[in-house]
């Protein structure tokens, strides 16, 4: 297979908080290789929009990434400082949002906001212009929506004019913080059927953060699987979903309501833990139904167990 | 009167329509037509007077008449040429002294609520310093330390509102800042200080607005104060403070219109930039519910 586009190595961020260090997220690796769409799914409170967030170097404080590597197209993001991962931002790596109600300002037409990421990253004004248009068409909008205010906008078409802004440079990663959280379902499919429309013509490597695992199965091309701040599984969709081998993935897939089968979804007993104090050894011993000594003691570490597949559980080690 | 009001905020409305409904379309209106009036007298004034403020025009301590609307004074000065002329002085000082505030509270209160940490604790600790003293002794010491003339006074003036601007913008900033667009502009990339100036910057516009009419009504009377100690502008330039301050030895004699009229108008104007500050502020109280 060809050069990933992203490459994330031993990602570990943590919050310094008042009451204490919050291990956000801990060696977190994963791979995107050019038009894949990655789904990192888990609960509040795993730490996959702070992952997220790191792709951008955009952690807020007291947050700090502590150690680990963002590779985009060769840069390692985390290593950039002041104007260099101002225009990193943007043109190599970018993101959307949740609330498409908010992300917009509203006191300026749409179009402005999109032309004047363009002019910040030194497009001249002409050139910009015409890709405003351009990138306002390819998100189906209208080329007369550029000159509305966001108020005039419905939720779907503000959605569209921010991911219309995120590709207007063409990144090569597009972080998708839930973007379709705050939609209603039909224009959920729409905004999803937008982007992999969008990575499938340009290629784009779309970083899909959300806690619906049934999204991430209908539309990722792979899943990673993330439990209090640690990527407890990782590959292909189709292995994953199919084989699910962690028993967090188990139990998520299993807490999906499924209208066909009769049987109730089955929760997830216990709660996440406190990312403050979090459990030694593996993360998910205290709720795991197979939890075995060892977890309680040492942290798994990644095992490949099919080809591209890998698990995080003293299940799958081999010792 | 009430009908008079309504009559001019419909005239008004027609000629700087604005956006701000009920009791506080009439405050901004019924405020701009005092400023507009003293603008008007200030930049008039040799069309509606044909004396010279600082020359003798006619005999002494003459009561008000057609010849001289608001009398004369000890020195057989017109006090309606001094009235009008004096305007300029108010006005030049007040407008002045604002602006400095602004160039300098605006601009460190944007930093100081975007960046936070230490320059913000400095910086707030600085102003809360300025703040403490009371506004009047401050500018008072200010203008006596300086020595007295206009520009001296103007600078008094604004090192005490400097700190309104500052807290103002500040706390607003802190609010914005956490607003989600500003997040979305750090994540493609917009450099900071464009983001301080055209994102965050323009939602603090109409709060700037309000802190700007409240504070020239303050320093309307805090300039009045200064002249009248004779730490504004130095005599015969016509000034309503310093007039007040001469007008008064002569008051027990009778001549009640030589501090009548000069402090009509310093009242007059300060109610005026008040009214257009309350008015302004119901509108944004009502945005910000």
């Amino acid at each position: 297979m060809s050069e990933p586009v992203l490459v994330v190595e031993n990602l570990t961020v943590y919050y310094y908080t008042l009451k204490g260090i919050v291990r956000a997220v801990e060696e977190a690796s994963l791979k995107a290789y050019k038009g894949d769409m990655v789904a990192l799914v888990g609960e509040s409170g795993s730490g996959k929009s702070t992952l997220g967030y790191s792709l951008l170097n955009l952690v807020p404080p007291p947050g700090r990434v502590v150690k680990g590597r963002v590779i985009v197209g060769g840069v390692d993001i985390l290593s950039l400082r002041g104007d260099e991962l101002r225009r990193a931002r943007g043109s190599l790596v970018s993101m959307i949002f949740q609330d498409p109600f908010t992300t917009l300002d509203p006191v300026r037409r749409v179009g402005d906001q999109i032309l004047e990421v363009l002019l910040e990253h030194g497009v001249p004004l002409e050139e910009a212009k015409e890709r405003v248009v351009e990138v306002v068409k390819a998100v189906g909008l209208s080329e007369r929506m550029a000159r509305a205010y966001p108020h005039q906008l419905s939720g779907g078409q503000r959605q569209r004019i921010s991911i219309a802004a995120a590709i207007a440079l063409k990144p090569r990663v597009l972080v998708a913080d839930e973007p379709t959280t705050a939609l209603d379902v039909i224009v959920q499919k729409q905004i999803m059927d937008l982007l992999d429309e969008i990575r499938k013509t340009t290629g784009m490597a779309i970083i899909l953060i959300t806690h619906d695992i049934a999204l991430a199965a209908e539309r990722a091309s792979r899943i990673a699987v993330m439990y209090a701040g640690r990527i407890v599984e990782y590959g292909p969709k189709s292995k994953v979903i199919e084989n699910p081998l962690h028993p967090y993935t188990r139990a998520l897939l299993q807490s999906v309501p499924d209208i066909s089968s009769s049987e109730w979804p089955k929760p997830i007993p216990g709660m996440p833990p406190d990312l403050r104090k979090p459990p030694s050894g593996c993360r998910f011993h205290p709720r795991c139904p197979l939890a075995m000594k060892v977890c309680r003691e040492e942290n798994p570490g990644m095992v490949e167990v099919e080809p591209e597949h890998y698990v995080s559980c003293w299940l799958y080690a081999r010792r | 009167m009430e009908v008079l009001g309504r009559t001019l905020a419909r005239i008004l409305a027609k000629i700087i329509p604005l956006r701000v409904s009920g009791r506080g379309r009439i405050l901004v209106y019924t405020g701009l037509v005092i400023v507009l009036a003293v603008i008007f007298m200030a930049i008039a004034a040799p069309v509606l007077t044909p004396y010279d403020p600082t020359r003798r025009a006619g005999r002494s301590f003459q009561p008000p008449s057609w010849e001289h609307p608001f009398g004369t004074n000890n020195l057989g000065y017109d006090m309606w040429a001094r009235i009008v002329y004096g305007a300029r002085t108010i006005l030049i000082v007040v407008f002045l002294a604002i602006a400095i505030s602004m160039a300098i509270g605006i601009p460190l209160g944007l930093l100081s609520g975007y960046y936070g940490g230490g320059i913000d604790r400095a910086l707030s600790m600085v102003m809360d310093a300025i703040y403490a003293f009371p506004s009047l002794v401050l500018a008072i010491s200010l203008a006596v330390a300086l020595g007295p003339s206009l520009f001296n006074a103007a600078i008094a003036i604004a090192v005490v509102y400097v700190p309104t601007y500052f807290r103002m913008i500040r706390g607003q900033v802190l609010s914005v800042k956490e607003e989600l667009f500003i997040e979305v502009a750090k994540a493609l990339g917009i450099p900071t200080f464009r983001i301080i100036f055209k994102h965050i910057l323009p939602h603090i516009l109409p709060t700037i607005m309000v802190v700007f009419s409240l504070s020239a009504a303050d320093a309307v009377l805090t300039e009045a104060a200064l002249s009248y100690l004779g730490l504004s502008v130095q005599p015969p330039t016509p000034d309503w403070g310093y007039d007040l301050y001469k007008g008064k030895g002569f008051v027990l004699s009778g001549y009640w219109w030589l501090i009548f009229f000069p402090g009509l108008m310093i009242t007059l104007l300060a109610v005026g930039f008040a009214l257009i500050g309350e008015g302004l502020s119901e509108r944004v109280r009502r945005e910000q519910l």
